[in-house]
């Protein structure tokens, strides 16, 4: 599901657009977090689906939310199966819950692992990877 | 019809081999499945051309096992190369045979991802969640058992008890791969893969083959050793998370305590009756996992419940007794079915465990399941 770019320097690979994912990635560029919810039944997810999984309707909008969650998880990669984040390691990979319900797999910015509980609440920061791509990182909330 | 605990006790498997573990560059994935039904066939006595069945997993073309086997089968299944597709197969063959869609089933595994060079993540197997460096199912068995020391406060020395268990096992096994005892400390100071897991809560990748001969427990009679029964089956699904492949925010628990009711239910037993325990272990969390999913231990206490060796031969529950897949070899749960086989005929030599007769297979992973052998 995933796509690495020719460019000189190894990339790390990409998220794929694809008609059910772009909606996410339009408000991304413009800062908005947002899950899938279903226009019939209200259910919220997060990867998006080409129809809702409670009750199947087609009918479904990216809908912004909070940018709050909580940690619920979190690991560090020693290893670099990609060239691209090679330069990174040991780096973090975070879970987190959503306040909407979904959860989303990202990194942690702004704090060491070590100095966030698991728990902790958490707000959503943007990093641009690309032209078209703003990828949502996680930073310890603030206040 | 209706109910699968009408398949209690109907269904035997009389014939297992396996191939020597290790790098086998020699060969290919057919030469081991041929190497290993070849040993099964020679186990049970069977004349070859009975077999009506074939099952086989992580085999690239099942028409050319067939043909290389000379067999023309009239029911067969392939099954995709993932670790939890083990007790499936043995399941799905137990009920084609009990509805007569065949009389001798023959189920292989071939794995030569040694030679091959298999990575389990990156672009070898491209997820979700890749752009933010997530891959590998190592990193998701990290990520739940991070969760479980902050829930429960596990430690990472409690979870050395697998791997330090199972090592001292695959010593005692002619064909494992690993051979030098490890000790707690060891795996505190062994390398980190993915925080908090370390190489030895990483099972091994190897080649080798797997293969067991299934048929009803009539057929079973004729053949030449005791058929061990299969008395109990439980299975549950969870892939409402499955965009964080091989990831389950309770460590499937609920999906672990479904199938436990299920397969206890139908063999009659608990979890005080099993004799000696075989579990998937592709990472040594998911042991933790299954021990408190089938109740062996209470939620959240399977870190104190594994301490002073409670998982090694001659402790309460004898868990893995061919070394798993973290010391024996990578057979995907395969091998550690025949293992359970050979527990209850008694055939362990060193690492029997002594008058076996209920020996549980289980994985707990997105396709849990569970099979519940007893001596016919």
């Amino acid at each position: 599901m995933s796509a690495t770019t020719a460019t000189a320097t190894p990339a790390k690979p990409l998220p794929t657009l694809d008609p059910v994912s772009k909606g996410f990635w339009d408000l991304a560029n413009r800062g908005r977090l947002s899950v899938q919810r279903c226009d019939d039944c209200g259910h919220r997810h997060y990867p998006g689906a080409p129809v809702c999984p409670r009750c199947l309707s087609r009918q479904q909008t990216w809908e912004p939310v909070s940018g709050r969650g909580t940690l619920l998880s979190w690991v560090r990669f020693h290893r670099a199966y990609w060239e691209g984040f090679a330069p990174d390691i040991p780096y973090v990979v975070i879970l987190v819950g959503l306040e909407e319900g979904p959860m989303m797999i990202s990194n942690l910015v702004g704090a060491r692992a070590e100095d966030v509980p698991i728990g902790a609440p958490l707000e959503v920061v943007f990093e641009r990877a690309t032209d078209q791509i703003n990828l949502p990182k996680f930073r310890p909330r603030r206040g | 019809m209706g109910d699968f605990r009408a398949l209690k006790d109907r269904i035997a498997v009389v014939g297992v081999g396996n191939t020597a573990y290790g790098s086998f560059p020699e060969t290919d994935d057919y030469g081991l499945g041929a190497e290993a039904f070849r040993r099964a066939v020679e186990d049970c006595g069977i004349e070859k051309d009975r077999i009506d069945g074939l099952l086989v997993c992580r085999v690239p073309y099942y028409a050319r096992m067939g043909q290389i086997l000379g067999l023309n089968p009239r029911w067969t299944i392939s099954l995709p190369p993932h670790g939890r597709m083990s007790a499936m197969g043995i399941i799905e063959a137990a009920a084609a045979l009990h509805a007569g869609l065949c009389d001798y089933a023959a189920l292989i595994y071939t794995n030569i991802g040694r030679s091959r060079r298999v990575n389990y993540g990156g672009d070898e197997s491209p997820g979700f969640w890749d752009p933010w460096g997530m891959t590998s199912p190592g990193a998701a068995h990290a990520l739940m058992f991070r969760r479980h020391m902050a829930l429960y406060g596990t430690t990472t020395r409690q979870l050395a008890e697998v791997s330090v268990a199972f090592r001292h096992h695959a010593i005692l096994h002619p064909d494992a791969v690993m051979k030098k005892p490890i000790t707690i400390e060891d795996h505190e100071t062994a390398r980190p893969i993915c925080e908090p897991l370390r190489l030895l809560d990483y099972c091994l990748i190897n080649d080798g083959a797997v293969c067991l001969i299934m048929t009803t427990r009539e057929r079973a009679r004729d053949l030449r050793k005791r058929p061990v029964l299969i008395s109990g089956i439980g299975g549950r699904e969870a892939y409402t998370d499955a965009s964080i492949a091989n990831f389950d925010l309770n460590f499937w628990y609920e999906e672990a305590q479904d199938m436990a009711r299920q397969a206890y239910g139908m063999a009659g037993v608990g979890p005080g009756d099993v004799d000696a325990f075989m579990c998937y272990d592709n990472f040594s969390p998911t042991v933790l996992f299954a021990l408190e999913g089938l109740g062996f231990c209470g939620r959240g206490e399977s870190g104190a419940f594994v301490e002073g060796g409670t998982l090694r031969l001659g402790g309460k529950l004898p868990t893995n007794t061919d070394g798993g897949h973290l010391s024996n070899s990578y057979m995907q749960g395969w091998a550690l079915n025949v293992e359970a086989v050979r527990q209850i005929r008694g055939e362990c030599g060193e690492r029997q465990v002594p008058g076996a007769e209920v020996v549980q297979f289980a994985a707990v992973t997105p396709c849990s399941r569970t099979i519940i052998y007893t001596p016919g």
